[in-house]
């Protein structure tokens, strides 16, 4: 009986499971990229930051304001032409990280940096507390946002304008599908994630956070101003959560006040997964989740996904306690 | 150094007074957690009929002329439209009464049973209505609610005390009779009796009307999904039933989905790769997940096949969040147990003009429904002629052959429900739903 609980082995072939591996690629993209704000900040002041998730959250939400004030609806989103199309999803990827990177930027400043020294705990709980405190925001936000004119039921998930159009570049007879959208991912995603790379390895303030995060007080000793490096990282890793908003609202085209405590919670769960504190790992952790969760959907079966993931992050903690990339066993929280 | 650690102290307090605050609002999320298990945990118990307790008599005191009905619907959040438009219902059929039945003058007060941080009703607010309801000597009869889980939440509690409810919207199967989970509907009733009567069909009619007109639009070949819920599940069961019953060929496992996950790309691509079928069931509501089915269809290219849904989607929200646009692509039809406004004829009719006198606007699908348990509280009470719980109930399951109201002629049967079986099948157009066509099915 238990076996009856999984779904049936597909008959697809090669071609489907390509196109399995890909989506959950895709969608593993988006997730390490939320995943990197919770490993930067971390490996720089060990603080899980939870509020993350909900500040993506609310990056959606700054999405739809300015389609809003672009006069983009759902309804007018299909007959914009390719200018204002352009124009929008250039405004968006230039407003919402921005807007992202300065809430995520005030909050430390607000909230964790006179927290510094306190105990452990005391940030961390923080950090909850801002999370709910962003969630109740969205839950306005979404409510301010009329739709045509018409209020919405504010507690309800909306949908986003749908402006990347969903044009099949393969042949349908190809046995998979590879669309517009999924280019918009890789074309995104990509670059941003080897810019990163780049400047934590290259430049010298991406040496100063690696300074600090090795060992903050050596570092202040040193000359490098630690908090100038801790507001950066917290800028850094919003402004990624807000490319996240901006690829997740125009790939899912749903948001809803909830949304960031799924991807919240996948996202940390990558970052665990793939050594926390440490970047490269999080990217890993990313695809890793997503790979497990479009594979797990079709092989086991779509109720598992959930536990599936996780009875995966439980098995690599159990033999890799520092994850999958994770080198430095530091004492953490 | 002393001045920075005099700056610092205030500002860690004001930082802790935040997450204080931070905390309370945290409670409502913890609300929601809890609600959802509760639908889940009833059900867990055995079928071992559950001993009969003794009735909790009226408590004393209060106005002998005044009789209270109190109504407990989800008020705020998505399905406020709905509500509302069944409390405008309730407000004109006691108006129309002059508020008066006999000597006694009727008061309603209208609770609510959702938050707005949840956006749906929680079982902490459902049991506060029951309770409060419960130790008010005025209160009579209780309409509502309009949620399957609430009524299982409620029931028991107001069972002790034979209050009479009237759902103008909960479906369950299992509130009233056998077909649901183990130990329904027993579990509600623990002084043995009966007190919860519904106007509306249950599901045990609408997931086979769906099975139905599936057959009757050609389908054959559907896959069926549900969320894994109470509701949605049952009427996933129910459906496909009926629909081997009627030799359509269901491929593939009947799947629960995680309503939770942002997104069901995997899962359509998989169907389309794997079935392609000519249409796809699922049993669920537009809080789990309906809406981004309907748009993954559309973007794992399963445009062409018709998505059908129950009444938990038959509310605004579904197409909020699925996007008008999605459904110039994908058809997608709504079973509703009930009739649409404009259908009504006859006294429905004349009930849909009085209402448009009334309140300037178009009734919603379930303003009948709340009309009509506004009217069956009158007419319990005037048969009961008196202010008592246990009389009025009695009063209220005995009646045949209504047609006072504006759905026809209908009664109770031995489990309370109604035996009006129409229903209909609304497909989703220009941003709304517009009517296909009348369902009736023979029990």
């Amino acid at each position: 009986m238990p076996l009856d609980l999984f779904a049936a082995a597909p008959a697809g072939g090669l071609d489907n499971f390509l196109q399995y591996c890909v989506q959950g690629l895709l969608f593993g993209a988006l997730f390490a990229l939320i995943a990197l704000g919770y490993t930067m900040v971390y490996g720089i002041i060990e603080l899980i930051n939870f509020a993350h998730g909900d500040l993506f959250m609310l990056g959606t939400f700054m999405g739809l304001t300015v389609l809003s004030a672009l006069g983009i609806s759902v309804s007018t989103a299909a007959a914009a032409n390719t200018g204002l199309t352009v124009l929008a999803v250039f405004l968006m990827l230039l407003i919402v990280p921005t807007f992202c990177a300065g809430l995520n930027w005030s909050v430390d400043r607000v909230i964790y940096k006179p927290l510094r020294n306190a105990p452990r705990l005391a940030p961390l709980v923080s950090a909850i507390g801002v999370s709910f405190v962003f969630m109740n925001f969205g839950l306005f936000w979404n409510g301010a946002i009329y739709e045509d004119d018409r209020p919405v039921p504010a507690a309800s998930p909306r949908a986003f304008p749908d402006l990347v159009p969903l044009r099949n570049l393969l042949p349908e007879d190809a046995g998979m599908r590879f669309t517009t959208k999924d280019v918009m991912v890789v074309a995104i995603t990509l670059p941003i994630m080897i810019a990163l790379t780049l400047f934590v390895k290259r430049t010298s303030l991406g040496k100063a956070m690696r300074a600090t995060a090795q060992h903050p007080t050596a570092a202040r000793l040193m000359g490098i101003n630690v908090d100038r490096v801790i507001g950066a990282t917290f800028l850094i890793g919003g402004a990624l959560g807000g490319v996240g908003s901006v690829m997740y609202a125009l790939y899912i085209n749903t948001t809803s006040y909830q949304a960031g405590f799924q991807m919240g919670l996948y996202a940390f769960t990558a970052a665990v997964l793939g050594g926390i504190g440490n970047i490269p790992g999080a990217v890993l952790g990313g695809l890793v989740i997503g790979l497990v969760r479009s594979l797990g959907s079709v092989y086991v079966g779509e109720t598992w996904n959930s536990a599936l993931i996780f009875a995966i992050l439980i098995l690599i903690l159990v033999f890799r306690p520092s994850g999958l990339l994770g080198a430095r066993t530091r004492e953490k929280v | 150094m002393n001045s920075m650690r005099s700056i610092r102290r205030p500002l860690a307090v004001s930082g802790f007074i935040l997450v204080a605050v931070c905390l309370t609002i945290g409670c409502n999320r913890g609300g929601e957690r809890r609600s959802r298990g509760a639908t889940t945990e009833t059900s867990g118990k055995t079928d071992t009929p559950v001993a009969t307790k003794p009735i909790q008599p009226t408590p004393s005191g209060g106005d002998p002329k005044v009789i209270k009905i109190c109504s407990s619907l989800p008020r705020t959040g998505s399905a406020k439209a709905q509500t509302d438009a069944i409390v405008n219902g309730i407000r004109m059929a006691f108006d129309e009464a002059g508020n008066k039945v006999g000597d006694f003058t009727i008061k309603y007060e209208d609770l609510d049973d959702a938050t707005a941080a949840d956006g749906k009703w929680t079982a902490e607010r459902e049991t506060a209505n029951a309770n409060k309801a419960m130790q008010d000597p005025d209160a009579m009869v209780y309409i509502g609610p309009y949620n399957s889980g609430a009524a299982a939440v409620s029931m028991p509690i107001l069972n002790e005390g034979r209050l009479l409810m009237i759902s103008p919207a909960c479906t369950g199967v299992g509130l009233t009779k056998k077909g649901g989970e183990p130990g329904e509907p027993q579990k509600y009733r623990p002084t043995g009796t009966l007190n919860f009567t519904r106007v509306v069909p249950a599901d045990d009619i609408q997931g086979p009307v769906g099975a139905e007109f599936a057959k009757s639009i050609g389908v054959k070949t559907i896959y069926i999904l549900d969320d894994n819920e109470v509701y949605g599940k049952g009427l996933a069961n129910l459906f496909r039933e009926v629909a081997e019953e009627l030799g359509m060929k269901v491929v593939g496992k009947q799947e629960s989905i995680d309503y939770k996950q942002s997104d069901f790309r995997t899962l359509m691509a998989r169907i389309k790769n794997e079935h392609k079928p000519d249409a796809i069931y699922f049993g669920g509501t537009s809080q789990t997940g309906a809406g981004q089915i309907a748009k993954d269809m559309v973007a794992e290219g399963l445009g062409e096949t018709t998505l059908i849904v129950p009444d938990g989607c038959f509310e605004a929200a579904f197409i909020q969040a699925a996007g008008a646009n999605i459904f110039k692509t994908l058809k997608c039809y709504v079973t509703f147990g009930g009739l649409p406004p404009e259908k009504l004829d006859g006294k429905g009719k004349e009930f849909v003009d009085r209402y448009k006198a009334k309140f300037k606007t178009m009734p919603e699908g379930y303003a009948v429904y709340g009309y009509e348990a506004g009217l069956i509280a009158i007419e319990a009470i005037k048969r009961a002629n008196k202010k008592d719980r246990v009389a009025i109930t009695d009063a209220c399951l005995a009646i045949r052959d209504f047609d006072k109201g504006a759905l026809g002629k209908w009664s109770f049967d031995a489990n309370g429900d109604t035996t009006a079986s129409t229903l209909s099948v609304m497909k989703v157009e220009n941003g709304d739903f517009a009517f296909v066509k009348l369902f009736s099915r023979q029990k």
